[in-house]
């Protein structure tokens, strides 16, 4: 762990599905301004941290969850907190592309319309927001003649940087991304991968992937959960390369997956 | 074993195309007739003049007092319902989730648009009877309005379910609310099932006789106001089938080519103005 406090600390998360408990007792911390990955073999509960961390999680139905999550110290789970706020500090992007049903520009201008922010407006308008979130995200040089049309239209690969930009124009604090690169082909997984290094200089950012090398190369930290429980966690090159726990070793070596 | 397959392959899709043929043919015979026995008495003055009381013996004029009251009365009615209906639908998914309440409503609306359109109608009548109230543009409006509630919440309803809950979570991870998320986003992907629903609510309200029989009245002049009676054109055949004159039989025919010609045109219309906004729907 870095000596800096986490950026992100989760206390105690308890997650159950009806009566299936899915995420036992999980403490996770996760520093600023790099990139932690979350891995570990399918139905370990991956995605169910992530989503948790957004408060996505409970909108689905017979979910019940207790815990705290620590953001700069503030208790997001809180009654007193607005859920809304919530979700544009942590953005999140999905597995797969979820596109709004819109055109491109106002896929990207969504967020920040709903929630009436003025940043953008007050440096360049909402014009140059769209753009800066587009080459943030590398997608600018392909789009920026047809900004009006369907973002359905998009490749697989171009609407996943369409979900990165249109998350960073809500002007996160932290980047969560679930599988961002598995429905991609290798070279869109690539610009993905590259797009999330680079902007780790300006974000917190966590990911869930099940292959443990894209883990190891862009990611600083990794947590390692096997059946609802963090099997292990620390910084990536000492988990890979001396891992403390059996079970860690085990999956490392691809005893199962 | 191969030949079997191929065999009920073969036999299944001859079926479906009878079963097709069947429908569509049958339409086109009932259009056939209507155009056939009509077509003599389309006059261009059975929709620039209103009715006398001449009219019904064979006598000169036209059922324009029955065209406009017939608009009226559903682009009143369908508006209503529509602004009633839309919210409905919505709370239904968006708010209520899975819950008892909601199936309960859905079971209440499915039930209620089985009730035929003369209960509505006679609901109507004992309601204004209570009151004092005369058959009128309003009544006419109120009724047909509760006539097409059940298949416009209904249909919006089932379209609604059939958003991925993926383009939901798209919006609620922006920071959106349940208000926004439903009105900026739900309602824009299903924009076509809405259409269609409207359609479908506008077909049943405009053709419908029995519940503005005795709500709505008859009157030979373009309704002046809300209490005026209203005449419409299911109503204009009906009267019109029911004299002993043949002339003002054939123009019965007549009104309902008319009458199908305005629901044509309403659908063209609706689907042409709506059909931009669908090429930005997520599949």
């Amino acid at each position: 762990m870095s000596q800096s406090k986490p950026h992100i600390s989760v206390q105690n998360l308890n997650v159950f599905y009806g009566d299936t408990q899915v995420l036992k007792n999980v403490n996770v911390d996760i520093p600023r301004r790099q990139i932690t990955a979350i891995i570990g073999p399918s139905g370990c509960g991956k995605s169910t941290l992530l989503r948790s961390l957004n408060r996505l999680l409970e909108l689905s139905d017979g979910v019940k969850m207790s815990c705290k999550i620590l953001v700069d110290d503030v208790d997001i789970m809180d009654k007193s907190v607005d859920v809304t706020s919530v979700r544009k500090r942590l953005a999140l992007i999905a597995q797969s592309p979820n596109l709004l049903p819109m055109s491109i520009f106002d896929n990207i201008a969504y967020g920040p319309r709903v929630s009436g922010m003025s940043w953008w407006n007050e440096l360049d308008g909402i014009d140059r927001m769209v753009e800066r979130c587009l080459r943030a995200s590398g997608l600018w040089e392909e789009v920026k003649d047809r900004l009006k049309t369907p973002a359905s239209r998009l490749s697989i690969g171009q609407q996943q940087r369409l979900c990165l930009a249109r998350a960073l124009a809500v002007d996160p604090e932290v980047i969560l991304c679930d599988e961002p690169t598995s429905a991609l082909d290798p070279i869109s997984a690539q610009h993905v991968e590259k797009q999330l290094q680079a902007l780790s200089m300006d974000y917190t950012v966590v990911f869930v992937t099940h292959t443990l090398r894209q883990a190891r190369r862009i990611a600083n930290n990794v947590v390692f959960l096997y059946m609802g429980e963090v099997v292990e966690q620390g910084l990536s090159e000492a988990f890979f390369t001396h891992p403390q726990n059996p079970t860690t070793k085990a999956y490392l070596d691809g005893a199962f997956s | 074993m191969k030949n079997k397959r191929r065999l009920e392959e073969f036999l299944v899709t001859v079926l479906m195309r009878l079963a097709t043929f069947i429908v569509v043919g049958s339409l086109l015979i009932v259009l056939g007739i209507v155009v056939a026995k009509g077509i003599p008495a389309l006059t261009l003055s059975m929709i620039t003049q209103s009715s006398s009381g001449g009219f019904y013996m064979g006598g000169g004029g036209g059922i324009l007092n029955a065209i406009v009251g017939s608009m009226y009365l559903v682009a009143a009615s369908i508006t209503l319902a529509f602004l009633i209906g839309l919210p409905v639908a919505l709370y239904l998914n968006e708010y209520a989730g899975r819950s008892k309440m909601a199936d309960f409503v859905r079971l209440c609306l499915d039930v209620l648009y089985g009730v035929p359109s003369i209960v509505y109608g006679a609901f109507a009548f004992t309601l204004m009877l209570l009151i004092g109230a005369r058959a009128s543009l309003l009544w006419g409006i109120i009724t047909v309005t509760l006539l097409v509630i059940p298949i416009m919440i209904r249909g919006i309803d089932e379209v609604i379910r059939t958003v991925p809950s993926r383009v939901r979570e798209a919006s609620y991870s922006l920071g959106a609310t349940r208000l926004e998320t439903a009105f900026k986003v739900i309602t824009r992907q299903v924009l076509p099932g809405i259409v269609t629903t409207v359609l479908l609510a506008l077909g049943r309200g405009i053709g419908d006789a029995a519940s503005v029989l005795l709500t709505a009245g008859y009157s030979d002049s373009i309704p002046t106001s809300l209490n005026s009676p209203v005449a419409t054109l299911p109503l204009a055949i009906f009267f019109q089938l029911g004299t002993p004159y043949p002339q003002a039989q054939e123009r019965a025919y007549a009104s309902a080519i008319i009458l199908l010609g305005l629901i044509v045109m309403l659908s063209v219309a609706t689907r042409v103005s709506t059909g931009r906004f669908s090429k930005f729907v997520i599949k």
